[in-house]
């Protein structure tokens, strides 16, 4: 199988939100799951919750804007066997109410499911303020959190139906921009299994979120180039699929990571991590680098701060070169 | 309404009982926080009373059998969680665990962490707490499930006055009203004492009865709440205004340190511990009368 064929399976008939996955799945688990709660701190309508709250207005919860209070009305809603899903921004998801998170959810290890939208730069004109990109960092540095970031509608939807059968708590990120929707179809999801979207044999790149994309588009340009790429959608940033990772830079030799988070923090610092302990290999990251972001279109924003497909080009480039 | 002599000699009794355990709860604080010489004497010794007539006779709960859901059962959340002494104390005496355990209060590898947490699965604990002002929150969550589930169950809290200078307390305290969770009854321990010195000087909370008739809660005063009988009165009269729409708060006034003379008066007590002349001292202010630890 060529990286050319193997890439042209993924075609986006659509583009979508991966909040408006979310927004689909709470409504499909208030039919399922009598013990889902969905809440919010006044960005109900932001974060899709809608047709949950008018379908089952018993079981939502606004709280207005009051993000530490809602962290911890979702901590004691476990308490009895309920399974809160809290909805605002990442940025007022985790650093806003961290200590929060940290003892009465975290630390009490209560079956919360923080379910953060408008992640990252693609919050876009909104700004820096809102633009937060150290949430990843912040959640998988807790003990007993899940990190979970899905890379399309399609995997936002069935990893929100995912994480209300797991017991635990669980950062759920995702964004606000319409972007392409590539992944199947009530596929289903498993908790912490990095996933091959492309074999290859000279680079591995693993993408996260709105990345997992470009990092396609990244494969399909070095093929042409030459460079046979493998592709690795790492949906679960914590606990992070080590085998697959090792398993493909054994093979590869070397790796380039890309997100919408800090370097700092990330899952590059997660995959640097591993391989310095495991399986030494030249690596590059394709993350912003130690700044806040501004305000601007999604798109523009994602080119000036080097989170674009040929950023990721450049980093395989560059790190063939170290091999 | 005259009481009947059978009814008071009865009654007399189970308070004399009652105030007896106070005394070895007081015991068993000063000796664990002497033992590690680490710990919150202070704010124990002050909600003492509290603590006992709480868990006997007016929480509806079941020390065998503890179950982190407390499904059918009352629940309590400390969200001050620096006084835990007081509240393994009281746990231990209630038969959550034994108490030859409080030995290990704040020692490696013990279930009786300072602060009180989840980790360990001490029975009786439900919440991680400590960093202040996040109990009333989670005693709202726990009340709304209480809700859901169609219990006719009531959750309480306690708190320090020092907590409510953090503001998700306040975010808590509006939220509870504006939904009427009915089913919740807090306290404050309003000691006017906190680490750094006295409420009033540090950052006063003004007229406190007024905030909290403000944000829209049934507010009840008690002005000895280490009068054992006002405070067995006064939560059962808390629990008669539960189901009426509004959460309520108990004003319950103490004096930190109660009970070892020297260290009431001041603030100076709320996180320190005793030399040994000085449990040896405060050991001779309270009587021995279930058995030491």
């Amino acid at each position: 199988m060529t990286v050319a064929e193997s890439t042209i399976k993924f075609t986006s008939a659509e583009d979508k939100s991966t909040r408006a996955g979310f927004g689909a799945a709470l409504l499909e688990l208030g039919k399922i799951n009598p013990n889902v709660i969905g809440l919010t701190a006044d960005l109900g309508g932001s974060l899709q919750m809608n047709k949950f709250r008018d379908e089952f207005p018993d079981r939502f919860y606004q709280v207005g804007v009051a993000e530490a209070n809602m962290m911890g009305i979702a901590a004691g809603l476990t308490i009895g066997g309920k399974i809160p899903f809290t909805g605002t921004f990442a940025n007022f998801s985790t650093g806003r109410v961290y200590d929060q998170i940290r003892q009465s959810i975290a630390y009490s290890n209560k079956n919360v499911k923080i379910c953060a939208s408008h992640a990252g730069l693609t919050l876009g004109e909104d700004g820096a303020t809102h633009q937060i990109l150290e949430d990843i960092g912040l959640m998988k540095m807790l003990p007993n959190m899940t990190v979970i970031n899905p890379c399309d509608y399609n995997q936002t939807k069935a990893a929100t139906l995912a994480i209300a059968d797991y017991v635990g708590p669980v950062y759920l990120r995702f964004g606000r921009p319409n972007v392409p929707n590539f992944t199947e179809a009530d596929q289903p999801f498993e908790i912490g299994k990095a996933l091959l979207l492309n074999e290859g044999a000279d680079v591995s790149i693993f993408a996260t979120g709105h990345l997992v994309w470009k990092a396609l588009k990244a494969c399909e340009e070095l093929n042409v180039k030459g460079i046979s790429a493998e592709v690795i959608n790492i949906h679960t940033i914590k606990p992070l699929d080590d085998k697959a990772v090792l398993a493909s830079v054994q093979k590869t030799k070397c790796a380039v990571t890309a997100e919408e988070h800090q370097r700092h923090g990330g899952l590059g610092d997660s995959i640097a991590q591993l391989l310095a302990r495991k399986l030494p290999a030249p690596m590059e990251m394709v993350a912003v680098n130690d700044q806040f972001g501004e305000s601007g279109k999604p798109a523009e924003l994602m080119i000036k701060y080097g989170l674009d497909t040929s950023n990721i080009v450049t980093a395989a480039e560059q790190v063939l070169d170290r091999k | 309404m005259p009481l009947t002599a059978t009814t008071l000699s009865t009654k007399m009794t189970d308070i004399s009982e009652l105030k007896k355990t106070c005394s070895q709860i007081r015991r068993d604080i000063v000796r664990m926080v002497h033992a590690v010489q680490s710990g919150h004497p202070g704010g124990s010794l002050g909600c003492t009373e509290y603590f006992v007539a709480l868990y006997n006779g007016i929480l509806h709960h079941d020390p065998q059998n503890f179950s982190m859901d407390g499904l059918e059962q009352d629940l309590f959340f400390l969200s001050n969680g620096h006084i835990s002494p007081v509240w393994y104390s009281t746990l231990a005496r209630s038969g959550y665990f034994e108490v030859s355990e409080l030995a290990t209060f704040r020692k490696i590898g013990s279930r009786l962490q300072g602060h009180p947490a989840t980790e360990e699965d001490l029975p009786g604990i439900r919440i991680a707490s400590g960093s202040l002002g996040q109990g009333l929150s989670v005693a709202i969550g726990a009340a709304l499930t209480k809700k859901q589930n169609g219990e006719d169950t009531i959750v309480y809290t306690l708190h320090g006055d020092g907590e409510l200078q953090e503001g998700q307390i306040w975010e808590a305290a509006m939220f509870a009203a504006a939904k009427g969770v009915d089913n919740l009854i807090s306290t404050v321990d309003y000691n006017n004492r906190q680490i750094d010195g006295d409420v009033d000087d540090i950052n006063s909370l003004g007229d406190l009865g007024a905030k909290w008739h403000a944000f829209g809660w049934d507010v009840i005063d008690l002005d000895n709440g280490n009068d054992l009988e006002s405070v067995i009165r006064t939560l059962k009269m808390a629990k008669e205004h539960t189901g009426k729409g509004k959460p309520v708060m108990i004003l319950m006034k103490t004096e930190m340190g109660c009970g070892v003379d020297f260290m009431m008066g001041s603030h100076a007590w709320h996180g320190i511990p005793p030399s040994d002349e000085q449990l040896e001292n405060a050991l001779g202010q309270l009587e021995e009368t279930l058995g030491d630890y």
